[in-house]
């Protein structure tokens, strides 16, 4: 790990205001992804301001029925929040599929939206990477593409947004809350993370002197009909190879809402709007599940090692829709698909 | 600040060394407090600092678990923590998990169900383990083996592990 400079912040506002000074600095939260990248050298902050001792470590119910979460809480602590687990147990669900229970325990909310690609060349410092080296090129295109992206990709990038956490996000549209030195804003989810476009080493519409202060639910969670079901290389502790967050509310056998979104596909938690308007009104059937998924797969376009995930996402995708509508959730500790 | 995200690998020529920073860390019940370089990870410090040998550096990038200690009780990675980031802690490593002498349940249990072969993942398992018992969510074979899959074993001794910790789990009455 290369020399740095260490900072504590006391509020948000001293945050804010440490950031701006100097853009060498970098917040750090739990640490599990800042300091692993800083030890491979791949990020090469000359300060880090500590946040863990800001007041955001609450999680809220709001006046509108939603739910508040501080950027601070710790991943195992949000999975197991007794209001999460009873109203937006797709949240639980997601978050205890990913990483390891230490980890949870490490990670932030927030952290766990900013945390960066596992693109292996992205790692790799000998080798040119758009994200880490802006201009120097992209290795996976034509190299070992095996967990990189189907769907949103350019010809700058093809990396994955590696979080389970911010699938379940996605289908529950929270809001993210940010503050910087023009004052608070919120982000809508679907606008948090971006496409690569020409622009792979921007991940997110956070600006550099803005932090995460909070994750806002609204109220409706979905906790009658939902699943995650994630797909890897080995049943636990590994990435996601895809993995899909299915929330319905069904009237009578039919879908009245629908929610679907897929991780480890795509630069940030993949949702396609027309996807989902093709299930509502229809019997929560396999029909409509899979004309869904041929909607969602539509433009998906693999490369040499990962064009499997087409159809691996397309039957995730059926198999996932049918545990929400069956209400038989996938059980991230039984390692049977049911 | 117009360039968001050259921010992670921006940086100007050689800086000077940055000054060590006192921490106090209260490490299985004695208080030791020690200067370190801001990027001392908390396993170093535990290893190299503080000679608690205990905790083993496996990856030492959070893909092993064999540096997992408790920190206020709960099981995390040594190896992606920084020691200045958590002055004032309760730490507690395998080292301190007897007591007065006698062997922590989960010790005992390792030992009765022979749950290693080389023993190297082992003082990261056993802490782990502990910190599982704490939370009180597993309950079956299968929960156990969810939430202990931060725990890498290279001699594949997990039939025994979770044995072990099931019989831990009953001598200790599980809390929850
Ligand atoms: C071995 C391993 C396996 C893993 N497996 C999975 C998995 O299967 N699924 C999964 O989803 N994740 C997985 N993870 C990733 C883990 O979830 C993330 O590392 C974690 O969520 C990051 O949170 P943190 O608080 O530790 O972030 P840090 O490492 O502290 O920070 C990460 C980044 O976020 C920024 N940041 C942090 N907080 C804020 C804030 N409030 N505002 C603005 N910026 C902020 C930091 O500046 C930094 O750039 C794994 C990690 C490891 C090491
Ligand atoms: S896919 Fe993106 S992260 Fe991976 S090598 Fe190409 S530019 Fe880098
Ligand atoms: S040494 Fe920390 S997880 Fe491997
Ligand atoms: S006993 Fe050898 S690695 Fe687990």
């Amino acid at each position: 790990m290369i020399n740095f400079e260490y900072a504590r912040a006391r509020d948000v506002a001293d945050a804010v205001r440490q950031i701006s000074a100097d853009p060498a600095a970098t917040f750090i939260a739990g640490g599990t992804n800042l300091i692993d990248l800083m030890k491979y050298d791949v990020a090469r902050p000359m300060r880090l301001i500590d946040i863990t001792h800001l007041a955001l470590k609450t999680v809220e119910e709001t006046a509108n029925g939603g739910l508040r979460i501080g950027a601070l809480v710790p991943n195992s602590d949000l999975a197991y929040h007794p209001v999460v687990e009873k109203r937006y147990p797709l949240l639980s669900s997601a978050i205890l599929a990913g990483a390891s229970q230490q980890l949870r325990n490490m990670a932030s909310t927030g952290g766990n939206l900013m945390q960066r690609t596992r693109c292996f060349y992205f790692y790799d410092v000998a080798t040119p990477c758009n994200k880490r080296e802006p201009g120097s090129g992209c290795s996976a295109i034509n190299g070992i593409n095996r967990i990189n992206a189907i769907l949103g990709t350019s010809e700058a990038c093809i990396a994955t947004h590696p979080s389970d956490m911010c699938v379940a996000l996605a289908a529950l549209e929270a809001k993210v809350h940010v503050a910087g030195p023009a004052g608070e804003r919120a982000i809508a989810f679907a606008e948090f993370h971006r496409l690569p476009g020409d622009r792979p080493e921007v991940d997110t519409n956070l600006k550099a002197d803005e932090i995460i202060t909070a994750i806002e639910l609204p109220a409706r969670g979905f906790a009658a009909n939902y699943s995650y079901l994630k797909i890897r290389d080995r049943l636990s502790y590994a990435f996601a190879l895809v993995s899909v967050a299915a929330a319905l509310e069904l009237e009578g056998g039919r879908i009245k809402e629908a929610r679907l979104a897929l991780g480890g596909v795509a630069h940030k938690p993949w949702r396609n709007a027309e996807a989902e308007a093709a299930l509502r009104g229809q019997p929560a059937k396999s029909d409509a599940f899979a004309r869904a998924a041929e909607i969602l797969l539509r433009d998906a376009k693999g490369f040499a090692h990962n064009a499997f995930k087409i159809d691996l996402a397309r039957r995730a995708i059926l198999r996932t829709l049918a545990q929400a509508a069956n209400a038989t959730p996938q059980i991230q500790s039984s390692k049977k698909i049911r | 600040m117009d360039d968001p995200t050259s921010r992670s690998r921006f940086r100007p020529e050689a800086t000077s060394k940055p000054r060590e920073i006192s921490v106090t860390l209260h490490v299985n019940g004695e208080q030791r407090t020690l200067a370190v370089a801001p990027w001392t990870t908390l396993l170093d410090a535990l290893r190299d600092r503080l000679h608690l040998n205990g905790t083993k550096k496996g990856c030492d990038h959070g893909q092993c678990g064999a540096c997992t200690v408790l920190i206020e009780g709960r099981r995390v990675n040594a190896c992606l923590t920084l020691a200045v980031m958590k002055d004032g802690a309760h730490i507690t490593t395998i080292e301190g998990l007897s007591a007065d002498g006698a062997l922590h349940p989960l010790q005992q249990a390792f030992i009765d169900h022979d749950a290693f072969q080389c023993g190297y993942c082992t003082p990261g398992q056993i802490c782990s383990a502990a910190g599982l018992l704490a939370e009180g969510k597993a309950k079956t074979a299968d929960e156990i083996r969810e939430l202990m899959s931060g725990n890498i074993c290279r001699c594949g001794a997990y039939p025994n592990i979770v044995a072990a910790i099931q019989q831990a789990m009953g001598a200790m009455g599980s809390k929850s």
